[in-house]
């Protein structure tokens, strides 16, 4: 046996992508049957290592062991072959087909024909075994997401894999769903498979992993045992200084209420009544968030409010005036209804335009930008877009470069100033921080905190709890299109919150 | 008109003709159906159909047989798909614009080289070609035994298509890749089965099966090759793919729908002389565009149709 | 990358449209003929002589005019493969308006059939734009299959109800001479439909990159869903672009009764409407390239014509050169040289030189190769 071999190791891995050194000399030593954590910020090159222990991507340099003997892995198939199997974070599922006929796909050695029924039979055993509940005759795409995640790690389990790349697991769950997911992780381990868990999240790391790897810039800053540290060396670790989560508020007093909405009732892409009369009211110079786990309305009620989904019934104010039936741009342009939608890259820009021109998506045809509505004047355009990338420390070459090419906090930052210096008197902001660095998180709520100074009425749509507690002055819950609770943030503690996040009306207004 | 329902000779004939009408649209539809399956919108079939053709009277014209006639045409078929897998797949550009691009060079091509090889007598000469071959006890049912049972060759090889297609797209692990490719292309990947492989074999049979169509169309219809004798008939199998939710059953009888169509049209043209034959001539196109609109429910293509996969692209 | 293959690089389509004559040339050596001698005869014929670059002209007309009969759409994302039956139903009407309208001052009456000839292809336009936007039928499939029908329609108006009487094969009467368009080069062909169709392209070209409407429509194409948040109708957009496209398609065919034929014949459009499709591709969906492409392709079949008659070669050979050309340049386009093989051993001898000189090679940068091709990424010229 060899025992005296971590199960899995690398060593002086480098991978390039152009000038960018995702990994650079990167180590990383895994126990058989334990779960190891692979702990940094986005883009510290975590899922480029990953990739390139799947067989995604090849290394530049550095080598690749399995107990104790390097192993070349050209392709995921190798990969899996070396008993490697990896749950990614976006998942690889074919919606159409069923669960059974996901966890066949690439099957080696099955044989030519398809004997479906066999494999559901083996199938549902091996879900049983682990306490899965799954149906192998579902089709995928009907699967709520922590089921789909099940299915992702059942194909690895079919296949024999036992050691599990899970990259950010828990991004997809809502917070009642974490508790039993750690449980399964643990499960697996117990069972004596090797896990490796890919995050961002330090109380994850805590509760569930052995060691823990640090990575930062593409390289390792550390490896230890979790029990030996804490969350705070960690997080100092993870970016590169010590993390100040205060950020000092400066604040005018409340004032009256400047965005109401009443017995708004608004359906989903499916049909289904998914904001089922929800009323609320954001005053000036307040922060109102609005909690909840991710496809409780949240999205639909946004998209409503802003004008770019009708409602069935109720009513959307600003300021006293009515605009529920207004378009999307009066409502920017006539009563200052800005708007930092939930999906920056497919709602919030125009990848390929440039810079400039994604300043003024929204105001293409307004004065001073369009003479007439007509004639666009880009001198002025470029000079608008300039000022708002100096005032908002967006990092680019110039604004004529495609707003593809800047990084997510850059193309938030653009979307964020564009809404503002719209002279927005009413923001509402869904998921601003999603996917962004911490320094970029702490720019978006500064930026939040000295518009609620400058008397703007936000509404901050979140999944993310710490984020609405560091910033808001109200905390709305809303759980399956209904308002379940409104609370302050220092009543908000975890378990009211959660309680109230899983529907629970028992907290009064 | 009425005699069609009422004389079953004439019934039997007419469904004869039907189906003759609409056997190269199936071969063009059923390439259809296994490279949008697979992620590859084809609207090259219409050049691909041609150039069968054209492969179709060569191999019959130096060899005397059909069946090189038919070694040909399939062998033409594949080569324009070639082109477009090589364009699409590899490259990655636009499949409209590729698959255009092959309509157009087949169109010039056929017309050019069939002036060259049949050194101007391809409108005069007569290829050999299939004959119709009774099948025992299956052609003496009435009415439809005639119909589908005394076919020539090619008629049956296209009911194995059908079936086996069938088979291969729902009962085996090709066929299950093929269904996956088209949705989620990463997925594939990620499960260790080659993308561009599945996708090449795709196309590159679709050609050939399209390349079929047309040695139906020379080898046991017109037995000549004239310029531009695929006459839009990819085109339509273009609608019959979506109408038959990228189903070979379903585009078997989306072809059929047509096929009925275009022999109800040439019957009205010869039993109405006063209607102007343009009338008769766009039922064909008019159904297939009436049918999109009045499709029951939305029509959802494989979702990745259309958009090259690359590796590295995140 | 040093600068002679830099430049072979930016022009690589010129390259590969000189490599699709090259295959071209093989062709014309199957059919038993001199390539030289028959390109020459084409391109002396179609660029070089004064009859024969009327003809060009005369058949750039419709092409350009297809041609952004194709690229307006294309602007907005959609697919006008139906350029072709637009071109007949807007010929039709202009016949029609041409034929059967009150006597009017020539200029006037010249202007309406314009205007009715680009109500028939816009309206022929109409009907797949209405099922996309409304229904989500794909443009491509509904465009081809009206083509087939369009083409139809003017096969029954010119042999029944237009059909002049005692005509030997299908055309309707001959329009009034005063509605003849001018000539712009004497004693030819060439008439004022090529220059209405470069002013048009003029006057896109601005749209496209100066107003708010070409900004709409290209954030419409590229991105529909932000192009909602921003305040556009996408559906809009969808018909609007279509329709206009249809307008411009048939505004092709008024010419080609106004301007050359001065009757509605039977299957009067040689594929114009599909040549448009590769107008607009190789024009890289810029109007005023596809103007230069329009130019070509005109030349190409202009010259075809006198080949044929100079030394034999079949004009259908050009069919073929047009679509080798489109498969070519389209591989040319994606073509990056920072991907290929060449880079990579181009890259190997630039670290095996300096390694003699004895320096440590760093692993050259690999450029994503998203730049434009223009853009040489700074990283690789700061290296020498």
């Amino acid at each position: 046996m060899a025992t005296a071999h971590p199960h899995l190791a690398v060593e002086e891995l480098s991978r390039s992508f152009g000038p960018l050194k995702a990994n650079d000399r990167v180590s990383l030593h895994v126990a058989r049957g334990s779960v190891h954590a692979v702990l940094g910020e986005n883009g510290a090159g975590k899922t480029t290592l990953m990739n390139v222990l799947y067989g995604l991507y090849r290394p530049d340099e550095g080598r690749i062991l399995i107990d104790g003997k390097p192993v070349e892995i050209g392709s995921p198939r190798a990969a899996l072959a070396l008993g490697i199997g990896m749950v990614h974070q976006h998942f690889m599922l074919v919606g159409s087909l069923s669960v059974a006929e996901n966890v066949v796909l690439g099957l080696e050695g099955a044989g030519f024909a398809l004997d479906l029924e066999t494999h559901r039979r083996k199938l549902a055993e091996l879900s049983r075994s682990f306490g899965f509940d799954v149906d192998p005759s579902e089709l995928v795409w009907r699967l709520p997401m922590g089921v789909q995640q099940r299915v992702e790690i059942l194909k690895l389990l079919y296949r024999n894999a036992d050691i599990l790349i899970l990259d950010e697991p828990t991004s997809v769950l809502t917070p009642v769903e974490v508790g039993p997911f750690l449980d399964l992780l643990r499960r697996l381990r117990d069972a004596g498979k090797t896990i490796l868990l890919i995050t961002h999240k330090l109380e994850e790391v805590m509760s569930i992993a052995e060691r823990v790897t640090v990575m930062r810039a593409g390289r390792v800053v550390a490896e230890l045992a979790t029990a030996g540290t804490s969350p705070r060396e960690l997080a100092r670790l993870m970016v590169g200084r010590d993390v100040v989560f205060d950020i000092e508020h400066e604040r005018a007093p409340i004032g009256a209420p400047r965005l109401s909405v009443e017995g708004l009732r608004v359906k989903s892409d499916r049909g289904i009544e998914a904001v089922a009369g929800v009323d609320l009211e954001v005053r000036a110079g307040e922060i109102l968030g609005l909690a909840g786990v991710d496809g409780n309305g949240q999205a639909e009620l946004a998209e409503a409010i802003a004008g770019l989904r009708r409602p069935e019934a109720g009513q959307v104010r600003i300021d006293g005036a009515e605009v529920t039936h207004l378009s999307v741009a009066d409502r920017l342009h006539e009563h200052g209804l800005g708007y930092v939608p939930e999906d920056r890259q497919r709602t919030g820009l125009v990848l390929d335009n440039s810079v400039a021109a994604n300043t003024i998506l929204r105001s293409y045809r307004v004065e001073p930008f369009a003479r007439h509505g007509l004639f666009l004047d880009f001198p002025r355009i470029r000079a608008h877009a300039e000022r708002l990338v100096r005032a908002y420390d967006v990092r680019l070459r110039d604004v004529d470069q495609p707003v593809r090419y800047l990084s997510g906090g850059n193309q938030q930052k653009v979307i964020l100033a564009r809404e503002i210096e719209s002279d927005a008197k009413v923001l509402v902001v869904a998921q601003p921080c999603k996917g962004l660095d911490v320094g970029a998180i702490e720019f978006v709520q500064r930026t939040l905190l000295a518009q609620r100074a400058k008397g703007v009425a936000i509404l901050y749509i979140s999944t993310e709890l710490e984020h609405i507690l560091m910033a808001c002055d109200r905390i709305a819950v809303i759980a399956r299109g209904r308002i379940t609770g409104i609370l302050t943030p220092q009543e908000a503690t975890a378990e009211r919150l959660g309680l109230l996040m899983a529907g629970s009306r028992t907290e009064a207004h | 008109m009425i005699d069609i329902l009422t004389d079953p000779t004439q019934l039997a004939d007419f469904l004869a003709t039907s189906l003759r009408l609409s056997v190269p649209i199936i071969f063009a539809a059923l390439g259809g159906v296994l490279s949008e399956r697979s992620g590859v919108f084809n609207i090259g079939l219409e050049g691909m159909l041609l150039a069968g053709c054209f492969g179709a009277a060569v191999g019959a014209y130096f060899f005397g047989t059909p069946f090189a006639g038919v070694a040909v045409g399939m062998f033409f078929g594949l080569l324009g798909a070639l082109i477009l897998a090589y364009l699409s797949i590899t490259l990655g550009v636009s499949q409209i614009v590729s698959g255009i691009a092959i309509n157009m060079l087949m169109l010039g091509l056929t017309a050019f080289l069939s002036r060259i090889v049949f050194e101007g007598q391809a409108n005069t000469m007569t290829l050999s070609g299939f004959k119709p071959i009774a099948i025992p006890l299956l052609s003496q049912i009435p009415v439809l035994g005639p119909v589908f049972f005394n076919q020539d060759l090619l008629v049956y090889v296209m009911y194995a298509m059908v079936a086996g297609g069938l088979w291969l797209m729902y009962r085996t692990r090709w066929g299950l890749n093929v269904r996956a490719v088209g949705e989620n292309p990463r997925a594939v990947d990620t499960a260790g089965i080659s993308v561009v492989g599945l996708r090449y074999a795709c196309v590159l049979t679709s050609g050939a099966i399209a390349g079929l169509g047309g040695c139906y169309l020379v080898l046991s219809q017109i037995f000549l090759f004239s310029e531009h004798m695929s006459a839009g008939k990819g085109f339509i199998a273009l609608a019959a793919v979506i109408l038959g939710r990228w189903n070979p059953l379903g585009a078997l009888l989306a072809c059929l729908l047509f096929g009925v169509f275009d022999a109800l049209q040439l019957r009205l043209q010869f039993a109405n002389p006063e209607v102007p034959y343009q009338a008769f001539v766009i039922l064909p196109y008019a159904v297939s565009i009436l049918a999109l609109v009045g499709l029951v429910g939305k029509p959802t293509p494989p979702a990745a149709v259309g958009i090259p996969y690359k590796r590295e692209a995140k | 990358m040093p600068g002679l293959m830099r430049l072979l690089y930016a022009t690589k389509s010129v390259w590969a449209i000189l490599a699709a004559l090259v295959v071209g040339a093989v062709f014309i050596l199957i059919a038993g003929s001199d390539p030289i001698a028959a390109y020459g005869a084409l391109f002396t014929g179609a660029f070089f002589e004064y009859h024969g670059i009327a003809t060009t002209l005369v058949k750039m007309s419709p092409l350009l005019l297809a041609g952004l009969a194709v690229l307006l759409p294309l602007r907005a994302g959609l697919f006008n493969i139906g350029a072709e039956g637009q071109i007949y139903l807007g010929a039709l009407f202009a016949a029609m308006a041409a034929l059967y309208l009150p006597v009017m001052p020539g200029w006037i009456h010249i202007i309406i059939c314009s205007f009715a000839g680009m109500v028939g292809g816009g309206l022929w336009a109409l009907i797949p734009a209405y099922l996309k936007a409304r229904h989500n039928i794909n443009e491509v499939i509904v465009t081809l299959l009206m083509n087939y029908i369009g083409i139809n329609l003017v096969s029954y108006a010119t042999s029944g109800p237009m059909m002049e009487e005692g005509a030997p094969y299908p055309y309707s009467a001959e329009i009034p001479e005063s509605l003849w368009l001018p000539h712009i080069l004497p004693r030819t062909d060439a008439h004022l439909g090529v220059v209405i169709g470069l002013v048009i392209a003029m006057v896109m070209y601005y749209v496209f990159q100066r107003t708010s409407l070409g900004y709409s429509m290209n954030a419409v194409g590229s991105n529909p869903q932000a192009a909602r948040y921003a305040g556009m109708s996408v559906r809009r957009h969808i018909i609007w672009s279509l329709v206009l496209g249809g307008a411009l398609a048939g505004l092709a065919g008024t010419y080609e009764v106004l301007g050359l034929k001065y009757r509605l014949f039977h299957a009067f459009s040689a594929g114009y409407g599909y040549d448009g499709i590769v107008v607009a591709f190789l024009g890289g969906g810029h109007p005023l390239y596809a103007a230069a492409a329009a130019l070509f392709l005109a030349g190409l079949r202009s010259g075809a014509n006198i080949m044929q008659r100079a030394v034999g070669v079949p004009t259908t050979v050009v069919d073929t050169i047009q679509g080798l050309v489109v498969i070519f340049v389209a591989a040319s386009l994606a073509f990056r040289f920072e991907r290929s093989r060449w880079a990579e051993i181009w890259r190997r001898r630039k670290s095996l030189d300096r390694a003699l000189e004895g320096e440590v090679a760093p692993p050259p940068p690999t450029p994503s190769g998203a730049q434009p091709a223009g853009a040489k990424p700074a990283a690789e010229n700061a290296e020498r």
